[in-house]
């Protein structure tokens, strides 16, 4: 079952188109920056986007800082939101049910299936931002990486952290999945369950900027996703990081549960 | 003889309107069995909740011998189906997507896959095609392609909502051919249509929906038994009314019906006193008729209350 699921998600040519797309914006932003060299100043523009004129090996995490506001979310909720109500749309969610595949297999097939997703998209990013960066900047695999701290940090760490960053990338996605594939189940139209995932995210994203909305900031899905950064500073910032884990966690949780407690009760008359 | 699908009592209501109210559906082993309705008089709410995907509000049912949605994934796999139309996957190709559903449940042995596969498409007159994208699929294809997805796992129940829905009326006999040959071989027949000329040429049992309410369920051969008279064509219908005074039923043009259950002893009766006689037959109602009878106006007709 999940096989099939993995052959479908891979097999199909949008996905490679998706993940194409997606590595452009930061293929473009690399080659700009090389002919230009006019990065933005510290602090300003995506995260680590200064520092790789002087290091290219920290290419991939500028990638992510570039994906993440919106490409890399946006992908997500078109695959996550397709899982369910894409089949239902296409017809072929009752072929699937009368086969018999039980509903939360199909559920929990779906959701590992956009989980790998997930992970190879963002794999994607930082392996091609590696390849970018590594080749129109200077690499230095010797004299280490220097820390958002400003203190260095050895090829092993910059690399160790490095995976880590990914792994929180990925995470912070899940969520975005989970709420991608929660409306899944609650709409036949895969368009309506990726717009409303993503009108979550706007909505987070544009709450977390008002003060008013300070006592909830804590709990909004977007609020610790560039906390990956925390894992450059020297030493590791771990409260954004694990907060932002552990967020994502609760989020996962209670939608993957609403997500099956509708749809293993649900009328499928698509 | 045992049977294959029982329903008791069976109800689905959606919010105020009652979709299937309360039906009790028998078929048996063996029976090609005609599941007649209008449009929207809930044949397919009812093939859903045969088959778990909706849940009926009360009642059970019972598919071959177990309890559904219960034991789903014990039954299943030895039932095909065709459900309001056919679906795949439209940017893989046919043999692609059969695959893929026949590796998304259970009871699909990988080993015979390449093979089964080969043999369905074969049986639906795909063979030449499985290797093409479903999305060049003409849509008689894509209905042959669902009929070959429901006969993937030899079933020993098939349930077709509408299987000649698309196809040209040499698909429709290869089709009527192709199910009276899995009968022969043992499958029984769930066959959901509102083409009465397909019942009648193909089933041996009938079950009638009219608005949610099982009407009318019983034998073929029973519901088109002989009525007991006897129609005479005729040129000089008056002419049998004088001979056959008392026996004459009706009368329509060059047609009479004349009570009597043997045709030969009202023939004789009538070239006996000269009336000439261009043909003469047992009345049989036709299943058109039978279904009228039994069935109101069509759903569709929406009068005020």
């Amino acid at each position: 079952m999940i096989g099939v699921e993995l052959r479908k998600t891979f097999g199909r040519p949008r996905t490679w188109v998706t993940i194409a797309v997606l590595n452009a914006l930061p293929v473009l932003v690399a080659v700009l920056l090389r002919l230009t060299d006019l990065a933005p100043r510290p602090g300003e523009g995506p995260p680590f986007l200064s520092a790789v004129l002087t290091n290219g090996q920290l290419y991939p995490l500028a990638a992510l800082a570039i994906v993440l506001p919106l490409f890399l979310p946006i992908a997500v909720a078109v695959v996550s939101g397709d899982a369910v109500a894409g089949e239902a749309q296409a017809g072929t969610l009752r072929y699937l049910l009368a086969r018999p595949a039980g509903r939360t297999r199909l559920l929990v097939a779906k959701l590992l299936a956009v989980l790998a997703f997930v992970v190879v998209t963002v794999v994607v990013v930082a392996a091609v931002g590696y390849l970018v960066g590594t080749l129109l900047f200077d690499a230095r695999p010797v004299a280490a990486g220097t820390s958002v701290s400003g203190t260095s940090l050895t090829p092993e760490q910059l690399a160790g952290r490095t995976v880590m960053a990914i792994g929180y990338v990925a995470v912070s996605m899940l969520g975005v999945a989970a709420f991608g594939l929660f409306f899944s189940t609650l709409t036949d139209s895969p368009l309506a369950a990726a717009l409303g995932a993503l009108a979550v995210l706007v909505t987070s994203s544009l709450l977390f900027t008002l003060d008013a909305a300070s006592p909830i900031a804590p709990y909004l899905p977007t609020r610790y996703w560039l906390a990956f950064v925390d894992l450059f500073r020297d030493p590791v910032l771990w409260r954004d990081v694990v907060r932002g884990l552990a967020l994502q966690g609760v989020y996962v949780g209670v939608l993957l549960t609403a997500a099956w407690a509708n749809f293993a009760t649900k009328d499928v008359t698509s | 003889m045992t049977s294959v699908i029982v329903t008791r009592d069976l109800v689905k209501q959606y919010g105020r309107v009652r979709a299937v109210d309360g039906i009790d559906l028998d078929v048996r082993a063996g029976d090609v069995y005609g599941f007649l309705g209008a449009n929207g008089s809930g044949k397919t709410t009812t093939v859903r909740m045969l088959l778990g995907l909706v849940l009926p509000t009360r009642g059970d049912v019972e598919l071959l011998g177990e309890w559904m949605p219960r034991a789903g994934r014990r039954v299943l796999p030895r039932v095909g189906a065709l459900i309001e139309g056919p679906a795949h996957h439209r940017h893989l190709s046919g043999a692609a997507n059969l695959a893929l559903l026949d590796a998304a449940g259970p009871g699909g042995s990988r080993r015979t896959r390449g093979r089964r596969i080969a043999e369905v498409l074969d049986q639906v007159g795909l063979s030449g095609v499985g290797r093409r994208k479903v999305g060049a699929y003409s849509l008689g294809m894509r209905q042959r392609l669902g009929l070959a997805g429901a006969l993937l796992r030899r079933p020993e129940l098939l349930v077709l909502d509408e299987p000649t829905n698309g196809l040209d009326p040499q698909g429709i006999a290869e089709v009527r051919e192709l199910l009276l040959d899995l009968h022969r071989g043992g499958t029984t027949v769930f066959l959901s249509s509102h083409l009465l000329a397909e019942v009648e040429q193909l089933c041996s049992r009938v079950g009638v929906l009219d608005r949610g309410r099982l009407v009318l369920q019983d034998e073929m051969a029973r519901l088109t038994a002989p009525t007991g008279a006897t129609v005479v064509d005729t040129p000089a219908p008056e002419r049998v009314r004088a001979v056959l005074d008392g026996r004459v039923l009706a009368t329509d043009g060059g047609t009479v019906v004349v009570r009597g259950t043997d045709p030969a002893e009202v023939n004789a009766l009538l070239v006996g006193a000269g009336v000439p006689v261009r043909g003469l037959a047992l009345q049989r109602p036709t299943l058109e008729e039978v279904v009228l009878a039994a069935a109101g106006t069509s759903a569709d007709r929406v009068e005020r209350a």
